[in-house]
């Protein structure tokens, strides 16, 4: 490892180096302004790294990290979520008297350990990316200590997503022992000669085990939920996406370099967690009363929505997810954006009760949630819906015709529930006088430049098409 | 530009009407009527210029084109263009317009900002609709009208305002997602037979394709026509929608949103693909049979006045589907008065029950009876639209249904047979509407103010409209006539081209 090499993981050593910082601020002297200061002058400037780095790629790093644009993109999409979601928090925790300064630590960690998985080349990276975004968010998820559910969700988290991590590294063994390798890109040429060999089929198979479990992807989403609704809103916007969406950016550059979605029967085996992921995801969300509940099954149906455009195997494909990732980070991080804003010092805004009128009351936010459930939902003008157009249209091309088919008839399954929400929100109340409840102007101003970047996507999504073009490996 | 000009006054008015509805109620609404009138204005300019021969109608040219690149890398055009059809279309959706923000003016008491918002971004979706050139930008307009369509049946409708809300929404939105996947198959289709990827409407003309497939695509197509005309048996979610709308609402949705539904099947199904079309014919002619007795007998049924006049809808619509797959020049003109002739009467007779509700606060047919005594005025004017629904000779509804019953006999006697049992069930219900409500005793005893200067404004100029294309609508069939027979030209073109 040369200078060279240091210099290409400075977004690495500045989001690690932020995160041991502001432990130590914390030590000096405990501020909570202080320690979201910190937090984002860290991640801004990572960002800013990126067009550094950029001009280096592509380049491996060690065996383990391979910085090439499409790790640089996700990289990216993580920091600015990431960016958005320190400053949800900081309205949230203002709200509590606990300690609050230690969160964005963890936070720093989980988004150091989701650009390792992004940017991972080596099941050794793959596997050590994971543990360290999960082992933060076992503790993110919990943070809130002092009530019951937010450590039920903590414990539950931990203990299926240790088993799916033994899951990951069984499979990875299997692999290892056929292939004698674990490095990617010498995966794919062995892959390629052993691909009849059932122990690399068990291999993989167990492999997707481990990163359905991460996903959150039928039939491994029984913690979804829960820890959905136990995890304070803004953590829950991070899993739903930064976790989620670097899961996946991983599972499509693997698949994709190794050329495992060729083999049959691990096609049919993600076709078959595509389907169940839409029909039991927006099923089960039919039944909610409780949005955050809600949008976990939703994102459970989102993320085979996402499988249908893996399935496709194009690089059209590969736009195709990251436009919709785009999307689906914007609309879900909006959506908790608004619960969090919503949300009290004793609990969560979490019941459909708690939105009941909410028009009445605070047009604005009531206005921002519409366009973020409708975006989710897929309805035009909103970024959603350009995105499920590009996943369409990207079977469509592949001629999967059967997965599309039901993508469409379960998305309208789902938007049965969206507007549930949408509707209630709208329901006429007794008390109908506007009272303005302070929320912080940084909250605020998250929610308008989402909903804005939501509504520019929608309408004119040619910069963002154009971007994932030139970045995205043809 | 005159074309996006007519989108952007509406937006644009939208916002500004949601901004002014913030401080004063009347400024909203006067805003709102402002920005209608003023496409109203344009569009009758543009009528009239080309109506008087200052710009001849071509045969292969749009009286009005606009064409801008909007995602080149879909090959999405946002293309606009306007001929004889689509005027005539804008003109009774600004004409409409106008109605229903008037109709609105004292029904309408809260968030009266929001309210004209959401009618004319709604209002705006229609335009697009019979604008877009460019089938993803029309699929985009075709979903933009649910939205706030949605909103105004949820937020302002009557007691089953949710019910009916997303049942709307749940039924258009599966069928206008079965529309885009046909979409999408047609442009890749288009791709692998050319190798251009493109959305835009007169490139996928022509576009040769299996006589399977095609069957399939145009299946997509027509159930999201079907669906929003309504066919039988897919109307379930109409006579919801319809009564629980707001006044302006259901004058929306009868009178505009079924229109968008006629005018796909006119303007994409059978062009692009007329053979398809063609083996459908029989089917659709049947279901549409059935559409016109089956709305005519429920529509009798009804109790309530405002479903009554939503079953009448299904019965109207039926004529037309009927008229489009018989698709021949006689019957394709008839379809076109009726479609104009239709929302003008059905829109006043929403307009009609919906001043009665707000006299009544009910919309009960028993509740009421002999109000002629009381309202006299108002129970004229109900007559008139009665007569005219039932289609009376001298009214515009006569026209058009007179000319759809010559057309499609050219096709099948039986079908124009049961048709024509369709008019004559039609006086049932308009006798039973004009009887229960304004004829007998007046047994409730009401006393009711009648008709105000704001309503007469409303139903003078629909009256003078039924009436002129009653007895004079050559205007009217020049102005379309071009339109049509490029059309009927294309699906002849193109079904010559998918036969060789």
């Amino acid at each position: 490892m040369n200078t060279a090499d240091l210099f290409a993981l400075l977004p690495f050593l500045l989001v690690g180096g932020t995160s041991v910082f502001v432990m130590l601020a914390i030590a000096a002297w405990r501020r909570h302004w202080l320690s979201l200061c910190l937090t984002l002058t860290g991640l801004a400037a990572a960002f800013g790294s990126l067009w550094l780095v950029a001009p280096l790629a592509p380049r491996k790093v060690t065996s383990l990290l391979i910085l090439d644009r499409y790790a640089l993109f996700y990289i990216g999409l993580i920091l600015v979520a990431t960016f958005a979601i320190a400053i949800l928090c900081y309205g949230y925790l203002q709200r509590h008297s606990e300690t609050r300064e230690e969160l964005y630590v963890l936070l720093l960690v989980a988004t150091l350990g989701s650009m390792v998985l992004v940017a991972s080349s080596d099941f050794v990276s793959f596997f050590l990316g994971l543990e360290i975004l999960s082992v933060a968010l076992y503790s993110l998820s919990a943070y809130l200590r002092m009530r019951s559910r937010p450590l039920e969700a903590g414990i539950k988290y931990l203990v299926l997503a240790g088993s799916s991590s033994a899951f990951l590294l069984f499979g990875m063994a299997l692999i290892y022992a056929q292939t004698g390798t674990m490095e990617l890109f010498r995966l794919a040429a062995s892959l390629a000669a052993a691909h009849n060999s059932q122990l690399v089929l068990a291999g993989l198979t167990f492999i997707i085990t481990g990163i359905g479990f991460k996903l959150g992807v039928v039939p491994f989403h029984l913690w979804a939920p829960d820890v959905y609704e136990g995890a304070p809103a803004p953590i829950t916007a991070f899993i739903a996406t930064v976790s989620k969406g670097a899961m996946f950016a991983l599972l499509l550059r693997y698949f994709y370099t190794a050329g495992a979605q060729y083999f049959r029967p691990i096609f049919v085996l993600l076709a078959i967690i595509a389907i169940a992921s839409m029909v039991i995801g927006n099923l089960l969300a039919l039944l909610q009363n409780n949005v955050k509940r809600m949008l976990a099954y939703s994102s459970i149906a989102h993320m085979g929505y996402l499988l249908v455009a893996f399935e496709a195997t194009s690089t059209a494909a590969s736009e195709a997810v990251a436009f919709y990732l785009v999307a689906y980070f914007i609309a879900t991080i909006g959506a908790f954006g608004v619960i969090t804003v919503l949300s009290d010092k004793e609990r969560d805004a979490e019941t459909l009760e708690d939105y009941k009128g909410l028009f009445w009351r605070r047009p604005m936010l009531a206005g921002i949630f519409t366009l973020m459930l409708l975006s989710l939902a897929g309805i035009p003008v909103t970024a959603g819906f350009l995105a499920k157009f590009y996943i369409v249209s990207t079977g469509a091309a592949a001629g999967i015709w059967a997965l599309i088919l039901i993508l469409v008839i379960t998305s309208v399954i789902g938007l049965f529930y969206y507007l549930r929400i949408v509707v209630t929100m709208y329901a006429r109340e007794q008390d109908e006088t506007p009272h303005v409840e302070p929320h912080g102007i940084a909250g605020s101003f998250v929610l308008v430049t989402l909903t804005i970047l939501l509504v520019w996507l929608g309408v004119y999504p040619v910069p963002l098409l154009n971007a994932i073009k030139t970045v995205l490996p043809r | 530009m005159i074309l996006f000009y007519l989108l952007v006054i509406l937006i644009v008015g939208g916002l500004l009407a949601w901004a002014a509805g913030r401080w004063s109620a009347l400024a909203a609404r006067c805003v709102s009527l402002a920005a209608v009138c003023a496409d109203f204005v344009i569009g009758l300019t543009l009528w009239i210029r080309t109506a008087s021969g200052v710009e001849l109608l071509q045969q292969h040219a749009w009286l009005r084109e606009l064409d801008w690149s909007w995602i080149p890398s879909f090959g999405i055009h946002f293309h606009l263009a306007l001929d004889g059809l689509s005027l005539l279309l804008l003109m009774l959706t600004f004409l409409l317009g106008i109605m229903s923000v008037l109709a609105s003016w004292t029904e309408i008491q809260k968030a009266v900002g929001f309210f004209h918002l959401n009618l004319l971004w709604v209002l705006a979706g229609i335009v697009g609709v019979f604008l877009a050139m460019d089938l993803f930008l029309f699929y985009f307009a075709w979903e933009l009208m649910l939205v706030p369509m949605f909103f105004l049946i949820a937020i302002w409708g009557h007691e089953r305002r949710v019910y009916a809300a997303v049942k709307f929404f749940l039924f258009t939105q599966l069928s206008g997602l079965l529309m885009l996947i046909a979409i999408l198959a047609l442009y890749i289709a288009h791709h692998t037979a050319t190798g251009v990827f493109t959305f835009e409407y007169e490139d996928l003309l022509g576009t040769p394709l299996s006589t399977h497939a095609a069957l399939w695509i145009m299946l997509g197509f027509f159930v999201a026509f079907a669906v929003k005309l309504p066919m039988f048996p897919l109307h379930t979610w109409l006579p919801d929608a319809h009564t629980q709308a707001p006044t302006a609402g259901s004058v929306i949705l009868a009178g505009l949103l079924l229109k968008t539904g006629a005018y796909g099947l006119i303007r994409f199904v059978i062009p692009l693909f007329p053979a398809a079309a063609q083996s459908f014919a029989p089917i659709a002619m049947a279901l549409a049979v059935i559409g016109i007795l089956y709305g005519a007998i429920l529509a009798f049924a009804q109790t309530d006045l405002k479903r009554l006049a939503a079953y009448t809808s299904v019965s109207h619509l039926g004529f037309v589907l009927l008229a489009i797959f018989a698709w021949n020049k006689l019957a394709l003109q008839g379809a076109l008065i009726t479609i104009v002739c239709h929302g003008v009467s059905t829109g006043a007779l929403f307009i009609l029950v919906g001043a009665l509700q707000e006299r009544l606060h009910t919309r009960e047919i028993a509740r009421m009876s002999g109000l002629w005594k009381t309202v006299p005025k108002l129970g004229g004017v109900g007559l008139f639209f009665a007569l005219a629904s039932m289609g009376l000779p001298g009214l515009g509804d006569f026209v058009g249904e007179f000319m759809i019953l010559l057309g499609v006999y050219q096709k099948s006697r039986t079908l124009t047979a049961l048709a024509a049992v369709g008019i004559l069930a039609s006086t049932f219900y308009a006798l039973k509407f004009v009887q229960g409500v304004f004829h007998g005793p007046n047994k409730h005893h009401w006393k009711l103010p009648d008709l105000g200067v704001r309503e007469a404004i409303i139903f003078a100029p629909m009256i003078v409209i039924l009436l002129w294309l009653g007895l004079y609508p050559q205007p009217v069939f020049n102005t379309f006539n071009p339109a049509m027979d490029k059309l009927q030209q294309q699906a002849g073109h193109t079904l010559h081209v998918s036969r060789r």
